[in-house]
């Protein structure tokens, strides 16, 4: 076997298995992330569907992989600057961001204790605040602190500086350009969701019990803004109503003319977590259909048979705030009656878009990257590609890596 | 004789401030032949240096890293000598009262576990077996099975693809395919002839038509394959498996409800397919050209009485399908009734083009009352968008029927545990996991297309690659004389010591991975390339005659006999905890982070998965006189955690056995408990700990604690 060298661009968990499948194989792979940790947005999801299991039991499987794997490398806080060369011979600039908190750190916990600077936290998408020196979370891979740059008080402050015993912190740290020769690239690179403001007549940031399904995944989450609590964000309380609107600009030309998959069935995962949690409420998903996929069947069922949710089939087009209270509009498409549902909180299923919009790479209409077009030895996989949901994003993922060690 | 070790004990982190370390070295320096070092800061690139050093110099056999927890450093703590790590960090100093003696002897415990651990293990030495193949068999030749061996071929290996007819499987009915590429409105011509022809120009691709499989044995790098065509038999050596047998229509004989076989003009959507494909569509009665044709979605899916699954590729076709008779015959109008259009992803661009149809008419509604009579066929629909209950007149009707996979059993393993793969839901013989889409309980045996899950052409021919990585992976780690996933990489391997053997067979049932075959005496015979390195077959014997060089009966029993036990009257219990590595002990190190405090009374071993616990450590640990014993590992049931498929539940079972020890001892039943926690479930481990050693002092001590 001739070891080959491939880059895999972006650490989530699609990312993170093509790395690490290709490196069990024998090959070497390098794992390009942007953000200080790996794990991407599934770090942030509280339980997967049907098995509503932590995420983090696989990636910490995945941690171990790594952990005892000299072929695969990691960079965080890392990006591709530039490429140029062909298949078995690509040469890649890697720019590594000024590591203000560098490999020795050992996670004891100081710095964050003495910053004084709070940010908001953008592992719960802004619905609460840490401070600049902070663990994204507490399964962060690799396990250390890290630093705000925007955040920074730098030289004003320095009171990391006096208190980390390991010499990790150097806040006159400058980037480095790493150069880099590979036989393969993959673009790794996911998803963002569909900015929900965008459609105006859901009014999303107008009222604050307006929320996305991926916020809605931080409250459920123990490790989240409110320890697992599902609540109004206006009042702290518990909702006795909820809304999920599904296809939240989805199948939709004025937005994403796709579907995205995985929204009925992560709404279908919400219904039943804020089901288990609240007791008493009130659960309504107007939905165009359920795409639940083959043998998850028995989830939906499951769902069907759960007292306090309903499903109707009706695009629910509108929310009007009436005195601060909010009132869904939607048309029951069975029965052809346009109802009006008051609730107190309501999740907008919003859709899957693929994170490298703006890349000059061949593209599908809606931004996807198109494997049959991208120059040969380079390839993406997952929701680089098109929208999927984990499981199908894995199976991709690890379908990818053969073609990335092929000759 | 023993080994001699370097012991680095680490003051960081709040180590020092938290533990007496002066008394913490008396421990390390206990004899003195080993080394003995304390270090403020031994993650330090110069302080791992030094190890090294020390190992050359002082010529060490062993390294024992007590500092934080072994899921951090790990590279850095990584020796080309034995390492043991003793966690110090998340265990003790974060999550007990600094400078407290209960905290000193959890510590100085901690440390002579680990300490007489190293006792009894040692490097391990790689199986590796003697003449690996490098060559791979792929059953099944449809579009799964030639994209695999297509796709091998590319990456440098050689493939034997079996197929039971000729190749090309389902495919070779179709007459278009549903879009892959933009806009993705529009159909393709059928890949499959391409397919068919790249296999066959392929020099790595060994094809076999008209054959089966007569017989597989031996394991992961030596699989012996026979393959058998009429009467001919051809042997081959194979590396690992790729199992691409697809799928079976459902049978439509058993939906007399929507009228299959009654009436000729009722016929399946395959049936429709190779009308398709021949020529126009027309009415079997007749041979005319049908007026109104009705598809029906989900016939005999999502359906208890049928199948209660979706098959993911029904509608696409009927869409498909719809648009061919529109293509074919202008006149012809198209109902479809379904339950829910599912064309995920980019498929909906399809469904967008076929609904600007208008001679195709789509409803969602449940199908009443079929009425048979004269040429026309009368169909109730309920429960529509065009109104309650609506009557359709139609002269075919097309039954969009889903697939069954076919049965795995088609391998024909020379296994203990039988023939194929352990199927899961629905018989599909799918990975439990949705982090790991191709996890087998056969090691090396990995299904792709839609016998392992139902799935469309392009989804099957990803699925192909996927399956074909891990076959590759596979051939190559065993090579290496590694485990693959999730032990990935791990060197040891089980080694039983036969002379002791009682041929039980617990074993062989109890491997969740059909490592040990048997003799016709009954006795095991281990295949270590099929071993995943659970230690499950370890926890079973009773005659503790199976061993890994790493982790062992006698390794764990000496951890045990290391800590010391207050007697009774200092009222000081002492309970122990095996812990699962793969959960639930990040869980505790994640509640040393969040410095979440609990009981020091707790004696912490961890295990590599519940499973692998032997009874013994159990009689052991009463009898030195600990008194109680914890056992925390993953979840089981049907929606189980446990990362070797049943290691929790057999603890579970295994309990009856010990409940009879405790009888037998005179001990309470509360002296063992077993708690099942998730990865993130940390804040609940205090609670778990405390409630505990509550509960046990509340029993009293073990009164075989001074004996």
């Amino acid at each position: 076997m001739q070891q080959k060298h491939v880059l895999v661009i972006g650490g989530g968990i699609s990312g993170m298995t093509t790395a690490i499948e290709i490196a069990e194989v024998g090959h070497e792979a390098l794992l390009v992330e942007s953000k200080p940790y790996i794990g991407g947005k599934v770090v942030q999801f509280s339980q997967y569907f049907p098995k509503l299991c932590p995420p983090q039991c696989g990636l910490e499987i995945n941690f171990n992989r790594i952990r005892n794997n000299s072929r695969v490398k990691i960079l965080t806080s890392a990006r591709v600057n530039s490429m140029e060369g062909s298949k078995g011979n690509f040469k890649v600039q890697i720019m590594k961001k000024a590591e203000l908190i560098n490999s020795k750190c050992t996670a004891c916990g100081k710095c964050a204790d003495v910053c004084p600077v709070e940010r908001d936290n953008t592992f719960n998408y802004g619905l609460d605040k840490n401070k600049a020196a902070y663990l994204p979370h507490e399964m962060s891979f690799p396990f250390s602190y890290t630093i705000d740059e925007s955040a920074c008080l730098r030289n004003e402050c320095k009171k990391c500086l006096d208190v980390c015993e390991y010499d990790a912190i150097n806040l006159d740290a400058r980037e480095e350009l790493i150069e880099k020769t590979f036989h393969s690239i993959v673009y790794s690179t996911g998803w963002e969701p569909y900015d929900a403001g965008e459609i105006a007549l859901l009014n999303y940031g107008n009222h604050p019990d307006i929320i996305t399904n991926v916020e809605f995944e931080r409250y459920a989450a123990a490790n989240g803004p409110t320890a697992g609590h599902i609540i109004k964000p206006s009042d702290q309380s518990a909702p006795k109503t909820i809304v999920f609107i599904q296809c939240a600009g989805s199948r939709d030309e004025k937005h994403l003319s796709y579907c995205s998959s995985v929204c009925c069935s992560a709404s279908l995962k919400h219904a039943l977590i804020a089901s288990e949690k609240l007791k008493q409420v009130k659960i309504l998903i107007f939905y165009i259909d359920l795409r639940v996929s083959g043998r998850n069947e028995d989830f939906l069922k499951q769902v069907e048979e759960d007292e306090n949710v309903e499903l109707i089939k009706g695009k629910a087009g509108k929310i009007n705030i009436n005195n601060n209270k909010l009132f869904v509009e939607a048309e029951d498409i069975l029965s052809g009656i346009k109802t009006k549902t008051e609730s107190d909180l309501v999740v907008l299923a919003t859709g899957i878009q693929p994170s490298l919009l703006n890349s000059k790479l061949p593209k599908d209409d809606y931004g996807f990257l198109l494997n049959d077009k991208l120059p040969e030895g380079i390839f993406a996989s997952a929701c680089a590609s098109k929208p999927l949901d984990v499981s199908a994003s894995l199976k991709d993922a690890t379908a990818i890596s053969l073609k990335a060690i092929q000759n | 004789m023993e080994k001699k070790l370097g012991i680095y004990i680490c003051s960081g982190c709040e180590i020092g401030k938290s533990i007496d370390m002066a008394a913490l070295e008396k421990v390390g320096s206990v004899s003195g032949e080993h080394l003995c070092r304390t270090h403020a800061k031994l993650c330090l690139a110069e302080s791992v240096q030094n190890i090294q050093e020390d190992i050359k110099k002082e010529h060490l056999e062993g390294v024992i890293v007590a500092a934080c927890s072994p899921r951090f450093f790990t590279k850095e703590f990584s020796f080309n000598q034995l390492t043991e790590r003793v966690n110090l960090r998340e265990l003790v100093a974060w999550s007990h009262e600094a400078k407290d003696a209960d905290t000193n002897m959890l510590a100085e415990d901690s440390l002579r576990m680990g300490l007489a651990k190293m006792k009894s293990i040692l490097s391990p030495t790689p199986f590796i077996p003697d003449q690996s193949s490098s060559e791979i068999l792929v059953i099944g030749g449809g579009i799964s099975g030639i994209t695999a061996s297509i796709e091998a071929a590319k990456a440098g290996y050689k493939t034997i693809l079996v197929e039971k007819n000729k190749l090309g499987g389902w495919s070779n009915h179709l007459h278009k395919q549903l879009p892959m590429h933009p806009p993705f409105d529009y159909l393709e011509k059928p890949l499959i002839s391409q397919k068919i022809h790249d296999v066959k120009t392929q020099e790595k691709v060994e094809i076999h038509e008209n054959s089966s499989i007569k017989e597989i044995s031996g394991q992961p790098g030596e699989f012996r394959v026979v393959i058998k065509q009429e009467e001919k038999e051809t042997k081959r050596k194979v590396a690992s498996v790729v199992l691409a047998t697809g799928w079976n229509p459902y049978d439509a004989e058993k939906l007399t409800e929507f009228g299959y076989g009654q009436n000729p003009n009722i016929i399946t959507n395959l049936d429709f397919e190779k009308m398709a494909k021949a020529g126009p569509v027309l009415k079997p009665s007749d041979g005319e050209v049908p007026k109104q044709v009705l598809f029906i979605q989900c016939a005999g899916s999502r359906d208890k009485n049928h199948l209660p699954y979706c098959s993911n590729y029904c509608c696409g076709t009927s869409l498909k399908q719809a648009l061919y008779i529109r293509e074919s015959s202008k006149e012809t109008s198209v109902f479809i009734v379904y339950k829910d259009i599912r064309t995920a992803g980019k498929l909906e661009a399809f469904y967008e083009k076929v609904q600007h149809d208008d001679q195709v008419f789509m409803t969602k509604g449940e199908i009443g009352q079929l009425n048979l009579q004269g040429d026309r066929i009368l169909v109730d629909v309920h429960q529509t968008l065009l109104g309650d209950n609506i009557q359709l007149e139609v002269d075919l009707i097309v039954l969009a029927i889903g697939m069954t996979p076919q049965n795995t059993e088609d391998l024909n393993l020379k296994y203990r545990l039988g023939k194929g793969l352990p199927e899961l839901k629905y018989e599909f013989a799918d990975s439990h996991f949705i982090c790991f889409p191709y996890e087998s309980r056969r090691t090396g045996i990995y299904a792709a297309g839609s016998v392992r899950s139902p799935m469309d052409i392009s989804s099957s021919m990803e699925d192909a690659c996927g399956a074909m990585l891990k076959a590759i992976q596979c051939a190559e780690a065993t090579k290496r004389g590694e485990a693959v996933h999730p032990r990935s990489g791990d060197l040891s391997h089980p080694e039983i010591y036969f002379s002791r053997c009682t041929d039980c067979k617990r074993c062989t049932e109890e491997c969740p991975f059909g490592t040990y075959d048997e003799n016709e005496k009954g006795t095991p015979i281990p295949n270590p390339s099929r071993c995943r390195r659970c230690g499950i077959c370890m926890g079973a014997c009773p005659e503790r005659v199976i061993s890994f060089e790493d982790f062992n009966v006698n390794a764990i029993s000496e951890m045990i006999k290391a800590v010391e036990i207050p007697d009774e009257f200092e009222e000081k219990p002492r309970i122990l905890a095996f812990v699962c590595e793969n959960d639930a002990y990040p869980a505790f190190d994640m509640a040393g982070q969040k410095r979440l405090k609990y009981s020091p009374h707790v004696r912490i071993i961890p295990v590599r998965c519940l499973g692998s616990v032997n009874n013994i450590w159990i009689s052991d640990a009463l009898s030195k006189g600990f008194d109680g014993i914890l056992q925390i590992g993953c979840k089981p049931g049907d929606d189980y955690q446990c990362h070797f498929i049943n290691g929790s539940d057999l603890t579970e079972k295994r309990g009856e056995n010990i409940q009879e020890v405790l009888e037998k001892m005179m001990l309470e039943n509360e002296r063992i408990k077993t708690v099942f926690v998730e990865i993130n479930e940390y804040d609940k481990i205090p609670r778990i700990i405390d409630d505990y050693v509550e509960e046990i002092e509340l029993i009293g001590p073990n009164p075989f604690k001074d004996m």
